[in-house]
């Protein structure tokens, strides 16, 4: 939050002469202050200057090639369980506003699965699925054209986990997808059908354009969610950084470097992710994002204005005191 | 001489226990303006709605262009449109909103030249040069690459008109044009009007604008409590109406 707006201009007394202002000192502002900032130090240099924790093995391990390579694949991880939540999403959503009641109930129950069991469940769920269906069939009906796998080729670390967070990420955004449609405004769906387009155009031309500006915000936020919902993959040995982490410190038993070491590289991702998302919201209509989040950091700054601005209105605040004081 | 190209007898409407439309008879040939004035609720909006099929009708006759309205007759039976015959018929009947609703995430020509992509199948580049062509019409091509947001309320209208226009309908219908308007921004809006009603488009125009409805309007029916009290010449409706209900509604707005 911005501090206050602290004015600097005289204001007139009494007998209309100006008086300056004297600024207050918060006393007990800076003494809080003060003590929060104390305990913050002490608190990190427990742990940076902590000997139990060596800090040479840290940087050693942070660029090692398995440590690089969990950090790709689980961008990569990240990247296509967020693209198959985000497309399913949309598809759940658009049928669950459908006219066709049949179709309503499977989203709402496929949302209502996919939500209310724990990811870690439909991770290990999807891992072990040759436990139901040893071979995967494609094939044409009624005849010999068709193609099969064996399920645990298929169901590997990494599609197990690109299953169970891409199908649980779009029953979640499933909900912001409905929400963004159903805050498009009433009137551009009657002014596009009273234009002569179906309702499938409608809904494609007109109200997911628009709805897409309000559902921007929340995608970069599921993402960098993402970015870090993917350790869970842990379970079914996903090959990502925090699976890799794991594996090296289970032979040399350096547990918190290399948790260290992973939570350097998921920081540095959520904050790449962070600067793409604003970069994203400002493309597109910052109208629409504003009303869901507040104004950056850097928008605060550069709306204060110039020095000479400020002037300004200050100078046309004290006309119009004076002018209401001269109509006394 | 005239077949009618609205004809509405006995049209009742209700939304749950409100009955919006009491059995409404109504007519328009082609080349008419016909303006409906009447209190707020009186159900004025609703009928304009039901004429392009935005709302549907629970009763009553009510025939575009000869047809009835949401059916089809076949087999000896009438059955319910379907989604792309809706789509048809609107194509022909233009729209003009209260509250504008162009469409947000484009400026002016797209949204003039959406319908004509979409729904007419024109080339992108046919579509906006005809798009340009109507934003000439309503005096805004310099307009052409603006935002809603960027244009004022009477401009947004404006356009709104344009977009309805270009797909040269049969018949225009206007939801009170001008009632979210500043009143500075009214006229520029009713001149566009009063421009067609003199090309010879086939209007109605739900209004309060008495003014418009005396000089612009063929006829002028006065709705009251879902039903037309009245209907008739400009002259006999407003200056020497023989219903007292139509008498009270104008000396308030008048």
């Amino acid at each position: 939050m911005a501090a206050p707006h602290r004015r600097t201009e005289p204001l007139p007394g009494p007998d209309g002469a100006l008086i300056p202002i004297t600024p207050r000192m918060h006393w007990g502002r800076w003494v809080i202050g003060a003590l929060a900032v104390a305990f913050v130090l002490w608190l990190v240099a427990s742990v940076v200057f902590n000997e139990n924790i060596r800090w040479n093995r840290v940087f050693e391990y942070l660029f090692s090639p398995k440590i690089l390579n969990g950090v790709f694949v689980t961008i990569w991880m990240s990247v296509l369980a967020t693209v198959i939540g985000l497309s399913l999403g949309v598809v759940l959503a658009v049928m669950k506003l459908s006219r066709n009641s049949v179709l309503q109930w499977i989203a709402t129950g496929y949302i209502w699965f996919f939500r209310g069991t724990p990811v870690l469940v439909q991770l290990i769920f999807w891992y072990n699925l040759a436990f139901l269906f040893p071979f995967l069939t494609l094939q044409v009906p009624f005849t010999q054209i068709g193609v099969r796998w064996d399920t645990n080729d298929i169901m590997t670390g990494f599609t197990a986990a690109l299953l169970g967070l891409g199908l649980n990420l779009s029953a979640y955004f499933a909900e912001t997808v409905r929400a963004g449609i159903q805050a498009v405004d009433r009137g551009q769906t009657e002014a596009a059908l009273a234009g002569g387009m179906t309702s499938m155009q409608t809904m494609r031309v007109i109200v997911l354009p628009q709805a897409l500006r309000i559902i921007i915000p929340p995608t970069g936020n599921e993402f960098i969610s993402m970015l870090k919902t993917t350790s869970l993959v842990i379970v079914v040995a996903g090959n990502d950084l925090m699976t890799n982490a794991s594996q090296i410190y289970k032979q040399n038993n350096l547990i918190i470097e290399l948790l260290i070491v992973a939570s350097i590289w998921y920081m540095v991702l959520t904050a790449i992710a962070t600067f793409a998302q604003s970069r994203l919201e400002r493309r597109f209509g910052a109208d629409a994002v504003r009303l869901v989040r507040g104004p950056t950091f850097a928008q605060t700054l550069l709306k204060r204005g110039s020095p000479a601005q400020q002037a300004q209105t200050a100078t046309e605040a004290m006309a119009s005191i004076e002018e209401k004081a001269t109509k006394r | 001489m005239n077949a009618s190209l609205v004809r509405a007898s006995g049209v009742t409407k209700s939304f749950g226990h409100h009955q919006v439309l009491n059995g409404v008879d109504f007519e328009v040939r082609p080349g008419e303006v016909s303006c409906i004035i009447g209190p707020s609720g009186s159900g004025k909006s609703t009928f304009l709605r039901c004429i392009n099929a935005l709302e549907t009708v629970d009763g009553g006759s009510l025939e575009v262009a000869g047809s009835q309205v949401g059916y089809e007759l076949r087999g000896g039976t009438y059955r319910p449109w379907r989604d792309r015959d809706f789509a048809r018929f609107r194509s022909g009947i233009g729209m003009v909103f209260q509250r504008f609703n162009l469409y947000g995430h484009l400026d002016a020509v797209e949204n003039v030249s959406c319908s004509l992509v979409n729904v007419a199948g024109m080339s992108k580049d046919a579509a906006r040069e005809r798009a340009m062509a109507e934003l000439d019409r309503v005096g805004l091509a310099a307009h052409a690459t603006k935002r809603p947001h960027q244009l004022s309320g009477g401009q947004q209208q404006r356009v709104a008109i344009a977009r309805a226009l270009a797909m040269d309908p049969q018949l225009m219908l206007f939801d009170e044009p001008t009632s979210a308007l500043d009143p500075e921004l009214v006229d520029e809006v009713l001149e566009s009007m009063k421009a067609l009603a003199l090309g010879g488009m086939t209007m109605v125009v739900v209004t309060h604008e008495i003014g418009f409805a005396r000089e612009v309007g063929d006829t002028v029916s006065f709705f009251d409590e879902g039903v037309i009290v009245e209907s008739g010449t400009p002259d006999r409706v407003l200056s020497h109406s023989s219903s007292p209900r139509t008498r009270a509604f104008l000396d308030k707005v008048l």
